[in-house]
C-alpha cells in the first residue's frame, strides 16, 4: 500500500504553529502601526475651497494666529474666521483676484465659506483652546508648524495618548501666554531651560491637567 | 511551506503598498470605525445643520433681542459718546490706565493693528508691501487732536477702507489699544527734552 502522506508531512503540525505565530506577530504590528492616529489622522490634507496659504500669511507676513482666529482666547472653540476678516485686505490688495471668488461672494451674501475641518475632535472629547492657550500651550504643540504649511495638514496625531504625554508632563511645553503664537520659539536654553521655567509655570499658576477620564470625556 | 511564507511576503507587501507609511500626506478624511460616536446628534460651534433654511448650527440673534448684561446703556463706555452727542475725550468713566492695561493695549494692537498700521503707528505696515497705499500714520497734527472717543469709534465701525473690528476688541480692548496708540503718538512726537536727563545716555543721546 503506497503511502498516503509523505515523510515530511511529520513536520507539518509544527510548521503550521511557527507560521501561525510569524502571522499573529505580522498582524499585531500592523494594527499597532496602522489603527492609531498616528496613520488615520496625521496628514490629513483636505482641498480647501480657497488655496489659502498659512505660510504666507502667518509666515511671511507675520501676521499673529489670533488676527483670524479671533476667539480662541475667549472660547473653547478656535473660529474659523469670519470672509470680513478675509476682506479687511482683499477689499483692496488682489481685490478682483478669481481664487478669493468664494470669499467675495460669501461676504456679499452672509453665507459662510465651506472650508473644510482639518483637526476634527470625536464628539466624545472635551477640547477647550482658551484654557490652553491662557496658560501658555502653544498653537504649535497640536497642530504644528502651521506658518510654514502652505496647505494645512494635520501634523501631530491627538490621540488620548498625545494629550496625556502632555497632561502628565506639563513642565515640558508650558511657556509665557506672551508666545503662545510665535511658532518657531523654543527655550533658548533647550529641553534643560524649559523644563525648568515650566515646573516655575506649573507652580506659580497651579497647573493640574486632569488625568481623570472624566476630565475629557464629560 | 516556503510557498505559504512567499504567499504571506507578498500579502504584507502589498498591504504595505496600499496603506503606505506612517504621515503620508492625504487628501482624504481620516477613518472612523465607529461614527455614531464619533459624530453624535449635536451642534457644534460654527457646525452646519440641515434643519434650518441658511443651513447653520449658530442662529442669528432675532432683532431686538438683548442678552443678559449686554444692554450696552453706557454710550460712553460702548460707543465714545458724551451724553451731549460729543466725543469721549480720555478714557470713559471705569477704565484705569495702568500698566497692565497698557500691556494689553500693546498686545491686542499688536495683534489687529500692526498688519496694517505698522508697529510705530506710522502706516507702514507689512500690508502697504502689498498695496494697501492710503493707511495713515497716527502721528500727524489730525489724528493726536482727534478725541479719544472718535479714535474709538473708528475701530468699532471702521472708516473709510478699514472695516469694522468690533467683532475681534472688546470694547475694554478697544479703549486699551486707544490708550496704546496715544503712547506710540507721544513716542513718535518726542523730543530729547522729554528724556530725563539720567536716562540720556542709555538712549545714545547728549
Amino acid at each position: 500500500m503506497s503511502k498516503l502522506f509523505p515523510k515530511s508531512a511529520n513536520r507539518l503540525p509544527l510548521q503550521i504553529v511557527i507560521y501561525l505565530v510569524v502571522l499573529g506577530g505580522i498582524v499585531t504590528a500592523a494594527t499597532t502601526y496602522y489603527a492609531t492616529p498616528k496613520y488615520i489622522r496625521v496628514g490629513y490634507a483636505p482641498v480647501q475651497p480657497v488655496e489659502f496659504s498659512h505660510a504666507l500669511h502667518a509666515g511671511n507676513l507675520g501676521i499673529d494666529c489670533r488676527y483670524c482666529h479671533s476667539n480662541v482666547e475667549k472660547s473653547g472653540h478656535s473660529n474659523v474666521p469670519t470672509s470680513q476678516t478675509c476682506m479687511n485686505c482683499h477689499s483692496i490688495i488682489k481685490a478682483n483676484s478669481p481664487q478669493l471668488e468664494p470669499i467675495r461672494e460669501s461676504f456679499a451674501s452672509g453665507d459662510p465659506v465651506p472650508w473644510v475641518n482639518v483637526h476634527v475632535m470625536p464628539n466624545y472629547v472635551y477640547f477647550n483652546h482658551s484654557v490652553h492657550v491662557a496658560r501658555g500651550v502653544s498653537c504649535v504643540e497640536c497642530h504644528g508648524r502651521v506658518d510654514q504649511m502652505e496647505v494645512v495638514r494635520h501634523e501631530k496625531p491627538l490621540s488620548m495618548g498625545f494629550c496625556l504625554d502632555c497632561h502628565r508632563a506639563p513642565e515640558k511645553v508650558l511657556r509665557s501666554p506672551e508666545l503662545v503664537t510665535k511658532l518657531d520659539w523654543v527655550h533658548p536654553k533647550g529641553m534643560q531651560g524649559q523644563i525648568e521655567d515650566g515646573k516655575k509655570f506649573v507652580h506659580d499658576w497651579n497647573v493640574k491637567p486632569p488625568q481623570s477620564c472624566s476630565g475629557c470625556h464629560r | 511551506m516556503r510557498y505559504v511564507y512567499f504567499a504571506t511576503f507578498l500579502l504584507t507587501a502589498l498591504a504595505v503598498g496600499i496603506l503606505g507609511f506612517r504621515g503620508c500626506t492625504s487628501q482624504r478624511p481620516p477613518l472612523e470605525v465607529f461614527p455614531d460616536m464619533d459624530r453624535q446628534p449635536h451642534y457644534l460651534a460654527q457646525g452646519a445643520s440641515p434643519f434650518f433654511a441658511d443651513g447653520r448650527a449658530d442662529r442669528p440673534l432675532p432683532p431686538g433681542v438683548v442678552a443678559r448684561g449686554e444692554l450696552r446703556a453706557n454710550a460712553s463706555f460702548y460707543e465714545g459718546k458724551t451724553a451731549n452727542g460729543g466725543w469721549v475725550i480720555g478714557m470713559p468713566e471705569g477704565i484705569t490706565v495702568d500698566a497692565q492695561f497698557m500691556k494689553r493695549g500693546r498686545d491686542r494692537y499688536q495683534i489687529y493693528c500692526t498688519p496694517c498700521h505698522g508697529a510705530l503707528g506710522d502706516g507702514h505696515g507689512i500690508t502697504k508691501l502689498y498695496g494697501m497705499g492710503a493707511t495713515p500714520t497716527y502721528n500727524d497734527d489730525r489724528l493726536v487732536k482727534m478725541a479719544d472717543g472718535e479714535l474709538f469709534n473708528t475701530i468699532t465701525h471702521g472708516k473709510n477702507t478699514m472695516m469694522s473690528y468690533a467683532d475681534k476688541l472688546e470694547p475694554s480692548d478697544r479703549w486699551a489699544v486707544v490708550a496704546y496708540v496715544r503712547a506710540l503718538q507721544r513716542a513718535q512726537r518726542g523730543k530729547v527734552e522729554d528724556v530725563p536727563a539720567s536716562h540720556r545716555a542709555e538712549l545714545g543721546i547728549q
